[in-house]
């Protein structure tokens, strides 16, 4: 591993600082993506500023919502007895990812900042334009079985791994974000990017930008929700396909649906069209398959991801099943 | 100098150091060094800044004991007790956060500690599987263990067994399915999943103190 200076903040401004002024430094929350890629040299930060202590760690209830810190740990938002009542989606999504031990170690902030899982980001001796700019794309005519039927550009077509981030898109989150110009918010779905001719840029933040907290606002879908997630077995893995979903059904007929993809682009995908061809319909599987037939349209696949075309819909429509059964 | 083939760090790293020193006058110089490390308090650090090469000071609990070291920054947690402490009852099995041998407990979480830098423990406490027994009497996981078989080739088992106990102190050794879902993140190679299962609803179901 490359060597680095290590610093530790116990102040947000003092770390932003840092962070800002020096392109080769990084923060390091939990570290269970950062120093994996330090270890095999897909990233060389020459300076951590290590955020842990900075007390960005709280689940506080707002008027209108609930405030997750960046740093609450994954395993504390999920058992969080605040989060199960009022937001079970982002639970269900929390455990179903990584393992019990990486969710003690992972936290909110690293969590969604986490980076692809394409398997030529990690090896050095393949072109990669997200790991060095304008080298190429290996997965274009490579191995794509993993890769994204939305949104991908001919410079990446890597997919976002994280399951959270698919029940926050879904839910209509807010970024709270500190950096060197102040503090702003964005909307969760504004923060990961498509690839488009930047895939080296995972995020719209900004050098030295600190996530700070996650808002999200309270809903009635405190019932029907689900998450799906489709992997290579049964747990520790990383998704194939997810859907995260959340519906409130009053007689039988559906008022509102927040849909969501995890596994098909290259940020958390939100169905808007499909949401609304749920609204006023009967909570019968015909309607699911009509909005998974929405969901899909746009879809296209690669050489070897094709098999997506139709995990992803029959994904969606066993969510949708499992959720307004519950 | 160690010729452990579990460090990363190649044998003659003292010597590759001291050239690289030679040559990275400029890194130094743009380096937080002591000297600033006052100043850096007020600017909201503590004391613990580094520059690259140099050890940083690190004082915490391992099995009830206190240490006061110092370490470089990029030894993680796993190196740092194995290499360092000596306690190589953790295991490095990936060194990626994929097989679980590695778990140890901080502040009574467990974690993955390959996949944290030691510096970042700073002030807490880490159990290892040698701090689980008390004295010459075996931890009721590592007898259930004995007892179910739940190995064979033992090298996945340290860990295995911190997370067990965990599994069970977090409540979620409730039936076999959730066993099965929340010891997902230890790798068995020789497959001893099932005695594994067995060994902690012994324990669970033992009633004893865990
Ligand atoms: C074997 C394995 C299996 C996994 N399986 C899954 C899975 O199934 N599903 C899933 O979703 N994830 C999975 N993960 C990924 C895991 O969830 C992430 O590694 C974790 O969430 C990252 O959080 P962290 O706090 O450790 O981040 P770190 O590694 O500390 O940081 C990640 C990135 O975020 C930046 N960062 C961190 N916090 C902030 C902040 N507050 N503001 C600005 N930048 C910040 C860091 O600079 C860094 O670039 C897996 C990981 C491993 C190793
Ligand atoms: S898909 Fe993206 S991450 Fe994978 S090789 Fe292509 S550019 Fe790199
Ligand atoms: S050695 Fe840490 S998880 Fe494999
Ligand atoms: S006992 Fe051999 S790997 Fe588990």
């Amino acid at each position: 591993m490359n060597q680095f200076q290590y610093v530790r903040a116990t102040k947000p401004q003092a770390a932003i600082d840092v962070v800002a002024k020096d392109p080769t430094a990084k923060f390091i929350a939990g570290g269970t993506n950062l120093v994996d890629l330090m270890k095999r040299g897909v990233m060389t930060p020459q300076k951590l500023v290590d955020i842990n202590r900075l007390p960005l760690n709280k689940i506080e209830a707002q008027p209108t919502g609930l405030r997750i810190g960046a740093l609450a740990l994954n395993s504390a938002v999920a058992g969080d007895a605040q989060v199960r009542a009022r937001q079970p989606l982002l639970a269900l999504a929390l455990n179903a990812g990584a393992s019990p031990q990486l969710r003690n170690m992972a936290t909110v902030g690293g969590n969604m900042l986490q980076r692809v899982r394409c398997s030529y980001f990690y090896d050095l001796s393949m072109p990669c334009n997200k790991r060095q700019p304008g080298t190429g794309c290996a997965a274009l005519e490579g191995i794509n079985r993993m890769h994204a039927l939305f949104g991908a550009s001919d410079k990446c077509i890597a997919v976002h791994p994280s399951d959270m981030s698919v029940a926050l898109v879904a839910l209509d989150a807010t970024v709270l974000i500190s950096g060197p110009k102040g503090d702003r918010q964005l909307a969760f779905s504004d923060l990961h990017r498509l690839p488009g001719d930047t895939p080296e840029r995972d995020s719209n933040l900004e050098a030295g930008e600190l996530i700070t907290a996650v808002d999200i606002p309270d809903n009635p879908f405190t019932r029907h929700v689900h998450y799906q997630k489709v992997r290579e077995r049964a747990s520790y893995a990383f998704a194939l396909v997810s859907a995260a979903v959340a519906l409130d059904i009053e007689n039988n007929t559906i008022k509102a649906a927040r849909l969501a993809l995890g596994g098909v682009a290259h940020k958390p995908w939100r169905l808007p069209a499909a949401e609304q061809a749920l609204v006023g319909q009967p909570a019968t599987e015909a309607s699911f398959r009509r909005a998974a037939e929405v969901a899909m349209q746009g879809a296209k696949a690669f050489k070897h991801n094709a098999y997506k075309l139709r995990l992803a819909p029959n994904t969606l429509v066993q969510a949708l099943k499992t959720a307004s059964a519950a | 100098m160690t010729t452990n083939p579990d460090l990363d760090a190649p044998a003659n790293h003292d010597e590759a150091r001291r050239t690289f020193l030679k040559q990275s006058s400029l890194l130094t110089a743009l380096a937080l060094v002591p000297g600033s490390v006052v100043t850096a308090a007020a600017e909201g650090f503590d004391e613990r800044v580094a520059a690259a090469f140099e050890k940083i000071p690190l004082s915490l609990k391992v099995n009830g004991v206190k240490h006061k070291v110092s370490v470089e920054p990029r030894a993680t947690l796993l190196d740092f007790l194995r290499e360092q402490l000596h306690l190589t009852g953790t295991k490095k099995g990936c060194d990626y956060g994929q097989c679980g041998a590695c778990t140890v407990h901080v502040d009574g979480q467990r974690v993955n500690s390959c996949l944290s830098f030691a510096v970042m423990h700073d002030g807490q406490e880490i159990t290892t599987i040698e701090g689980l027994a008390d004295g010459d009497r075996l931890h009721p996981m590592q007898e259930a263990f004995v007892k179910h078989d739940g190995f064979q080739c033992g090298y996945c088992t340290p860990g295995q067994i911190m997370s067990a106990v965990a599994c069970v102190r977090e409540g979620h050794a409730g039936s076999e399915g959730e066993i099965r879902e929340y010891m997902s993140g230890n790798i068995c190679r020789c497959g001893a999943y099932a005695n594994i299962v067995a060994a902690i609803q012994d324990v669970k179901g033992g009633g004893q103190k865990v």
